[in-house]
């Protein structure tokens, strides 16, 4: 009975979710087919799967990581590095190459992340922004592997013109389809539990025996592998790395933002923002790049985000349908009191 | 030998500076919890404003610091009371991405106006330095240091010995119980984050003298204000000013050992160092629940 | 004076639920109206309406006939009415003497201030002692008598107490409670939550007991005290 409950509670809506995204992927670059609609896709997929890998550790377990451009910039030089110094080829090889960078930068980043996630809140996101710009300091001055500040040139692909942007796409969007699909596996498991109690009260999900360093580490480090991942695929779609340009704390924010005009912690909020705001963001870059308007128009879609749907979409959305749903019924109370509620913050000097 | 003491006096000298504006913002982070990451472009805005008063004005960088820090203040609070105030209940996380999205905002309002070739604010004597016993002491740093230790000694003397110094640390200590006795907690917030903010505008006006600047300087200082922030605890100003002193030391003596690129690395590696030993930083002190 | 506390259907809570679900209580002037019931009843919660720190949803609160409904703590504290909380609320790295300027801090002349310190500092022995000692550095106890010294400060005619003994070695618990009395023999209006009801009762004139967000019960102590239901429901073994 609670099997058949269940059953029929998620698993059609899943199913029929998962369907409709993977028949959109396959036939958008078809229905849009200019190029610089299917450029504007690229991005957009590319950031939607930005924003869900940041949810993993940014939504997820309420750690608010800034520097994900690190290993974005990480995934991004592995693939220049790989293409130009290790001969790998042109064509379609150079994808071969994404797969072991994610894991490569997933296995990379645990001594690392095991520091930071040592301390929380507040030095946390200090701390996360740190390493990137760790990183970039170390893309401007190992010349020898980086060329600085000059940048690497990526062989760019005999791909035809007509449909030059289409096997980026599709790369993209297979990457898009496994972070979504890790993002709800995690859910979907007790790691997602675990990363929820994290969220909620930490000290008290450790008294309770969950291995919060351990679910803490494992969602970094599939965040930090799959940002890789993208910024492998970018790399060789953009052919040309630099480090102002590859390790950008535009990026990170960008995916933030995203994730939070969705909706943080829910499966499909971060994809639904980057669709909002990806073409924006395009047409601001566009017209306005020159300028640094660009930065300014940027900065208030934030604010007005932030202030305006604090939840994000999906979430506010979900909760009206629900009030609609239980007007009638009473309201019901929590028996304790939110911990906040009571002393938000009765640390000492 | 000679290099490594010569390093060192500079990298006292600068470490003030940036115990001024890492000071702001360990009060704004004790009073509020809000980690200020807007402090590096306030200190940019600030050189910039001391730039165009110095060359479309003649207003020495020095005297601009009168007009800055009073502006500055009332930037903060404004800042505070406009955006910051309605999200304390909501999380401290959502007005650290506010105020980077603010940053972000300034930077480009900033790019705009002024251009991004970088800048330097050089009055005539700039270039003047004093040799004593072998080491030659640069003027402008000097004189940067000098106002540094009069403006963290007027806060000190604030924070210490004044009514509102009180209502400061108290709020900091424990904001329910300040409010309980009757403290403003909104307002004594406002007028942190102004403090706070008024010592990035002092910090500016004279960093625009030591070095080139332009929009995008904000990431570099942002580092390295940060990583001051963490190794000095957050929220302790001594350890804020300590940390500040040994990172301008470290840096100026790789600057000149090795190679300036990697001089503000070097602030990350100290701060990685300190933490694989003490999570909560030099001097801070393990708080209750989540830091 | 006549400092009685007045509340009338009063609906309060953080987030999305109600703690007090439409709470009518009086506390009358110049007694120990003692706060008892199970944890979540909303005991805290009815104090921190009262002193401001949480403005309720519906209802009203009366301060000796005046609406002060919503009052900000700073206007309540104007009008006489003081909250110690239950968790320390001492500032742990200010000094004994700056804890008690803190204490009359919406006074702004202040030689009084100092003044008035230095008369509690001769009634209280301990601020005197410790003065210049921060006030993390006391023990739980001390800590807890320098609070209600603090709270003395503006010499308030109704004071709100959450739990003060919680915490507390059995000397230093009968201290406070002594002091309780002490304050109450002066007159003042004294509204106690105390989780060890019994202790709470024993000094109390009145006693309410609060379940589910209102007051089912208020009787004098006394009787609380024997009544074989409250003890069974809310005073455990006694």
């Amino acid at each position: 009975m609670t099997w058949l409950g269940r059953e029929s509670r998620t698993r059609p809506g899943g199913a029929l979710q998962a369907f409709a995204f993977l028949g959109a992927l396959a036939v958008l670059p078809v229905v849009m087919g200019r190029h610089w609609q299917v450029n504007l896709l690229v991005f957009t997929l590319m950031y939607a799967g930005l924003a869900s890998a940041w949810n993993l550790v940014g939504g997820y377990a309420g750690y608010a990581a800034l520097g994900h451009g690190a290993f974005f910039g990480i995934g991004a030089y592995a693939m220049a590095i790989g293409t130009t110094h290790l001969g790998v080829g042109t064509g379609y090889r150079p994808f071969l190459l994404v797969l072991p960078i994610a894991v490569g930068t997933a296995l990379a980043v645990v001594p690392i992340a095991r520091l930071l996630l040592r301390t929380r809140a507040a030095t946390f996101a200090v701390l996360s922004i740190t390493v990137m710009f760790m990183v970039q300091t170390f893309a401007y001055n190992i010349r020898s592997l980086t060329h600085g500040s000059q940048g690497i040139a990526v062989p760019v692909p005999p791909f035809p013109f007509t449909t030059f942007e289409r096997p980026f796409y599709y790369a993209m969007a297979i990457l898009l389809a496994l972070t979504v699909a890790v993002c709800w596996a995690v859910r979907s498991s007790q790691l997602g539990l675990a990363l929820n109690a994290v969220r909620d009260d930490e000290d008290r999900a450790r008294g309770l025996g969950v291995q919060t360093e351990l679910v803490k580490l494992i969602a970094f480090s599939l965040s930090a592998g799959l940002t890789a991942a993208f910024g492998a695929v970018w790399a060789y779609y953009i052919s040309y790395v630099f480090p102002g340009f590859a390790i950008d704390p535009l990026l990170s924010l960008g995916a933030i933002l995203m994730a939070f005009l969705g909706g943080r912690h829910t499966l499909w909020g971060p994809v639904v923002g980057a669709a909002l705001i990806v073409p924006a963001q395009q047409y601001f870059a566009y017209r306005y790049g020159a300028s640094h308007l660009y930065l300014i128009a940027y900065a208030a879609l934030f604010l007005i985000v932030i202030y305006l749907l604090p939840d994000g979409i999906l979430p506010s959305t979900t909760q009206r349908l629900n009030r609609l749903r239980t007007r009638s019924r009473a309201r019901t109370t929590p028996d304790l009191l939110p911990m906040e509620a009571l002393n938000p913050r009765g640390e000492s000097e | 030998m000679h290099l490594i003491v010569q390093a060192t006096i500079g990298g006292i000298l600068i470490g003030g500076v940036y115990a001024l504006l890492a000071s702001g913002q360990a009060m704004i982070f004790g009073v509020t919890r809000t980690v200020n990451f807007a402090q590096a472009i306030f200190a940019i805005l600030s050189a910039y404003l001391s730039y165009t008063l110095f060359s479309d004005f003649g207003v020495d960088p020095f005297l601009s610091v009168l007009v800055l820090v009073p502006t500055m203040f009332a930037f903060g609070s404004a800042i505070y009371i406009v955006f910051l105030r309605r999200l304390t209940r909501s999380g401290a996380e959502l007005a650290l991405l506010v105020l980077y999205a603010m940053a972000i905002g300034i930077q480009g309002t900033l790019d705009y106006f002024y251009k991004t070739n970088t800048r330097v604010i050089s009055p005539g004597y700039t270039n003047h330095s004093w040799t004593v016993g072998g080491y030659q002491i640069s003027e402008v740093r000097l004189f940067a240091f000098l106002l540094a230790v009069v403006v963290l000694g007027s806060l000190h003397a604030i924070r210490q010995h004044t009514k509102l110094g009180r209502a400061l640390r108290a709020t900091a200590q424990n904001p329910t119980a300040a409010q309980l006795l009757g403290v403003n907690v909104e307002r004594v917030s406002a007028i942190a984050m102004g403090l706070g903010v008024a010592t990035a505008g002092a910090a500016g006006a004279v960093f625009g003298m030591v070095v080139p600047f332009n929009g995008n300087s904000q990431y570099d200082l942002l580092s390295k204000l940060l990583s001051i922030s963490v190794l000095g605890g957050m929220a302790s100003m001594p350890g804020t000013i300590v940390a500040a002193v040994i990172l301008g030391v470290v840096e100026s003596v790789v600057a000149a050992k090795i190679s300036p690129d990697w001089s503000a690395f070097s602030f990350l590696v100290v701060l990685f160092a300190v933490l694989t030993v003490r999570p909560q930083g030099l001097f801070g002190r393990r708080l209750r629940g989540a830091l | 004076m006549d400092a009685s506390l007045e509340l009338r259907g009063i609906v309060a809570g953080y987030g999305q639920g109600d703690i007090l679900r439409g709470l009518d209580l009086d506390v009358p002037a110049g007694q120990i109206t003692c706060l008892i019931g199970p944890n979540g009843a909303g005991k805290s919660t009815v104090l921190r309406v009262i002193s401001g720190l949480l403005e309720p949803r519906a209802g009203h609160v009366r301060l000796a006939g005046e609406d002060v409904t919503g009052w900000s703590p700073q206007r309540m504290l104007e009008r006489g009415v003081a909250h110690v909380p239950q968790e320390r609320s001492l500032f742990p790295s200010m000094s004994v003497w700056d804890n008690m300027l803190m204490g009359a801090y919406i006074i702004d002349d202040r030689a009084a201030v100092v003044r008035r310190a230095t008369e509690i500092a001769d009634r209280w022995p301990i601020v005197a002692r410790r003065r210049n000692d921060l006030a993390g550095s006391l023990s739980g106890g001390e800590q807890k008598t320098v609070e209600i010294a603090r709270a003395m400060m503006l010499d308030p005619p109704v004071i709100c107490f959450d739990e003060p003994s919680v915490g507390l070695e059995p000397r230093a618990r009968k201290n406070i409670f002594g002091i309780l009395a002490e304050l109450s023999s002066d007159g003042r209006t004294i509204l106690l939550v105390e989780q060890n009801a019994r202790s709470g009762l024993a000094i109390a004139h009145t006693g309410a007991v609060l379940d589910a967000g209102i007051a089912r019960l208020v009787a004098p102590a006394s009787e609380l005290l024997e009544s074989p239901e409250v003890g069974r429901l809310y005073l455990g073994a006694p």
